[in-house]
């Protein structure tokens, strides 16, 4: 019923040949691959395949060794956070980090932070441009609320909620930021299966309808194989299969990756 | 211009002209209440029924009415009507396959749905049912690649375009109606076999509301939240038929999830809700209660102490001593004030309760604190209008007196008869069932078993049908037995056993919220369901409850042989998906009896445990099996007291 046609555009993010390597553990090693515009994109693996090396150098938490991303034509050696979240690139993370005293709302309004031009004194006294831009970014905000169903919750702090919640906060937080592109890391990691239902939904309606491309890290190959467009499949560090589900789910490097391999 | 206010379009369009500014329904959405005034509505419902009617509408045709409580959907209701159409709510809770039969019954060509998951239910049930063609829906989430499906938008968009091109047509369409074309068909939920169309008329939803609104001296000035299931006869009655009546305001919730909330901050001044929410509210006020500080507790001990003393008097304008009425005061300030307000209920001037029997501690729990609580009693066949307690004779085991205009009586086997302008026209395509509910005289027959106290009031003992003996020939209620059971925290739901048989024995479905958190605060650790209704520390819980109702039967005459024997705790909650309880959460006796015919046969054959294996069927299709040894607990049963000589 639901359509599975999106509109993959072109090529926004390209990584060359990435190697990344702490001390003499080598994380990452020759990695390349891309991400089109609208599409959603997994990075599957065993545990240490270095999914989450991998998001942390496209957002620019680790800088690579070699290699190159290109995002958006411009192409440098690494990313850096803050340069990646101007640029329209937000995340979640694998273990929550909310501010777990704060309110859901107040949660997810710090994902508006980058929107906010007004200063200190403007927003202390309350008036003209910092009082519009709060109506504005909390419309924003309410609209997200609404999207994710999590209107009863708005005044509940965080560190109350259950942790299914709690991450679909976080992925509130994120689209606030009205990203152009999402990374999740393991978004469905420690749910039960009607959470991981939840979230699948929540994940494809994002994408519908917001156009936004997503790069996401899952464990439950049943779910990366349901909902993603492409899938890259990381073992050891190296790249051992790239394409669609379907493909994926045939190439024997993978099933011995993930099945094991007599030897 | 026309005068006449004996169609609900009709009344929508007086409302429009006498009261244009008046609000008349809000909702929440994003965050902040939008209000529609009078006028507003008439101008949505215009658009609604005039693209209905581009699209093929036509006099006399259903159009189904799906979803949680948003004002389009109640428009629609009343587009549909404006068209001579007729609106079928049903429970958006139901899984496709279930729509099938009513879609079919009802032939229904016409959908207006809330959101996508009611098109996917539609689309799903679209391949068996052979009229459905248009499905329109209000929330555009997720739908935006679907085809063959409209929003409710670009309904309204085509619906201008068409009032333009058609002048006069409307109004014309209005016009046509009759007070006695049927308005609404309302499914009942089917205690027994399938559903049926229960067809009612504008004539007989205005009566019925104008009768509510006198008795209670309802105006426009008043204020309620719809919150409940708009397929319910209790929901149309209040939100609809007394809505267009007295022209008062309905606010739609922003979601499910936060009725809590939204009643606080719209503090309505009329609330009508079945037990089953009245105990929920006064369970969570009760836990946030034992979290509080030992002042706070104090405080709140004290004074419910007194309020249990003298504040349903105080409420009903008894006579009450000074002291007490000081500490009620006192009390009203620091305590019942404030809990008021965390209710949502400060501005409420009158709430009923209807739908089962409301437990003696809860009814006096709401009174006491100056909530002006009463029971009501009706049917869907009835638009939910039959009996009303009046101010100042509120009783807790009567319904009341029977309300104006309503004529009733006592039948054969004391089942309660009822005649009046707001009895149904006909159930839909089944004249048998019809003619059957009806008698020569014109009353319909409630099926339930009742009797008139000396006050004229009327009390409910139970269901006709289900009023048994037992082997020795005693009268045996199984309602009444299994209500005084529910009305423990602990206890969900209950089922009783006992017809033909020679004692009692019972079903229990622990609460899972209230025994949570008990095992909590014990420390007592436990998986699920299925784990901690098991526990022998939650059984002897529940035998304390059964031995407790023993000992209160046994001082009640005749019912004093139907002290509950022997009792299990199910391994699973009974379930609407599973067809053990109907969509309104009433037990399905006979098909619970031979689901678990097994069990049945282990309580009354003495044996201590039995293994059970059930299928469990979750909203969205999937099953799973829950497997379970329950152990079967005997519970001390009294000898009777003061039994009256036969």
């Amino acid at each position: 019923m639901t359509t599975h046609e999106r509109r993959s555009g072109e090529v926004i993010l390209r990584l060359d040949n990435i190697s990344l390597a702490f001390g003499g553990v080598k994380a990452l090693t020759d990695i390349s691959f891309d991400v089109r515009e609208h599409e959603i994109r997994a990075i599957i693996g065993p545990n240490g395949a270095g999914k989450s090396s991998m998001l942390n150098v496209i957002n620019g938490v680790y800088h690579p060794q070699h290699g190159t991303i290109a995002y958006r034509g411009e192409v440098r050696r690494s990313m850096n956070p803050h340069a990646a979240a101007a640029s329209g690139i937000a995340r979640t993370f694998q273990n929550i980090a909310l501010f777990r005293g704060m309110s859901v709302l107040d949660n997810i309004m710090t994902g508006r932070n980058l929107k906010i031009k007004s200063n200190f004194v403007e927003q202390a006294i309350w008036i003209g441009r910092a009082r519009r831009e709060e109506l504005e970014n909390r419309r924003k905000v309410e609209e997200v609320i609404d999207f994710l169903e999590i209107q009863h919750i708005r005044k509940t702090p965080v560190g109350r909620l259950p942790y299914g919640l709690q991450k679909r906060v976080e992925l509130a937080r994120a689209l606030a930021a009205e990203p152009s592109m999402l990374l999740l890391d393991e978004p469905m990691a420690g749910m039960n299966v009607e959470e991981k239902q939840d979230m699948c939904r929540f994940v494809l309606d994002v994408n519908e309808q917001y156009g936004t491309t997503m790069v996401l890290i899952e464990h439950d190959m049943g779910v990366v194989m349901d909902i993603s467009d492409r899938v890259v499949v990381l073992d050891y560090g190296r790249k051992i299969g790239d394409g669609t589900p379907d493909e994926v789910r045939g190439n024997q490097k993978v099933i011995d990756a993930y099945l094991g391999v007599a030897h | 211009m026309d005068e006449r206010q004996d169609t609900f379009p009709r009344l929508l369009l007086q409302h429009a002209r006498v009261r244009p500014e008046h609000p008349a329904t809000r909702e929440k959405d994003l965050g902040i209440w939008q209000t529609w005034s009078w006028s507003q509505v008439a101008d949505q419902v215009r658009a609604l029924a005039c693209g209905l009617a581009a699209d093929g509408f036509r006099r006399g045709m259903h159009l189904a009415i799906i979803g949680d409580n948003r004002p389009r959907l109640y428009w629609s209701m009343l587009a549909a009507q404006a068209l001579g159409g007729i609106a079928v709510p049903m429970y958006q809770d139901a899984p496709a396959a279930d729509f099938v039969y009513v879609l079919n019954d009802a032939e229904i060509a016409y959908a207006n749905v809330e959101d996508q998951e009611q098109v996917d239910k539609m689309l799903e049930a679209q391949p068996q049912v052979a009229t459905l063609r248009h499905i329109y829906f209000d929330d555009p989430r997720g739908l935006r690649n679907y085809e063959h499906v409209s929003s409710f938008d670009d309904l309204q968009a085509r619906g201008r375009e068409f009032d333009l091109a058609h002048p006069g047509w409307y109004d014309a369409e209005i016009a046509k109606g009759e007070t006695d074309d049927v308005s609404v068909m309302l499914y009942t939920s089917g205690t027994t076999g399938k559903p049926k169309g229960v067809c009612l008329t504008h004539g007989a939803f205005i009566a019925a509301g104008r009768g509510g609104c006198d008795f209670d001296r309802l105006t426009e000035r008043d204020s309620i939240l719809s919150y409940l299931p708009m397929a319910w006869v209790g929901d149309h009655l209040f939100s609809f038929g007394q809505w267009l009546v007295a022209g008062f305001t309905i606010n739609c919730p922003e979601s499910g999830d936060t009725v809590m909330t939204d009643l606080r901050e719209i503090g309505p001044t009329y609330y009508f809700a079945p037990p089953r929410v009245f105990e929920n509210l006064l369970t969570t006020v009760m836990i946030r209660m034992e979290d509080a500080g030992s002042i706070k507790r104090g405080l709140f001990r004290h004074f419910m102490a007194v309020a249990r003393r003298c504040g349903a008097e105080i409420l009903a304008g008894k006579p009450v001593a000074a002291g007490d009425r000081l500490q009620y005061w006192l009390g009203n300030l620091l305590v019942y004030g404030p809990l008021r307000n965390v209710l949502g209920m400060s501005r409420i001037r009158i709430a009923y309760t209807a739908g089962a029997a409301i437990g003696p501690d809860l009814f006096r729990f709401y009174r006491s604190i100056g909530i002006n609580l009463k029971q009501l009693y009706g049917q869907t066949e009835t638009c939910a209008y039959v009996c009303l307690q009046p101010d100042g004779e509120v009783k807790l085991d009567s319904v009341g007196k029977p309300a104006p205009e309503v004529d009733l009586k006592i039948g054969a086997g004391g089942e309660v008869l009822v005649r009046g302008p707001m009895l149904l026209r006909e159930y839909y395509k089944r004249p048998d069932d019809t003619a059957e509910s009806i008698d020569a005289d014109g009353y319909f027959r409630t099926g339930d078993a009742g009797l008139l106290d000396d006050g004229g009031h009327l009390k409910i003992i139970d269901r006709a049908k289900d009023v048994g003996k037992l082997a020795n020939g005693a009268m045996f209620a199984p309602n009444y037995i299994e209500n005084k059971l529910k009305f423990f925290p602990h206890i969900k739901e209950a089922v009783a056993f006992g017809h033909d048989r020679d004692r009692v024995c019972a079903f229990i479905n622990i609460d899972m919220g209230s025994v949570g958190n008990w095992a909590e605060r014990r420390g007592l650790a436990y998986s699920g369901y299925t784990d901690l209704a098991q526990k022998a520390e939650v059984r002897a819980l529940i035998r304390e409850c059964v031995e407790q109702i023993n000992a209160e039967l046994a001082g009640e005459g005749e019912l004093a042989d139907s002290q509950v024997h022997r009792f299990l705790i199910l391994h699973k909650e009974l379930d609407p998906d599973d067809d053990e309880l109907t969509r309104t959460r009433k037990v399905r006796r006979g098909f619970v009896a031979e689901k678990y015919g097994v069990l049945i046969d282990a309580l009354y054959g003495g044996k201590q445990v039995e293994h059970i294996e059930t299928l469990v069927r979750f909203e969205d299709g999937r099953t799973n099996m829950v497997a379970a040894d329950l152990v079967i607990e005997d519970a001390q049963t009294f000898a009777a007291t003061g039994r009256r000589a036969a």
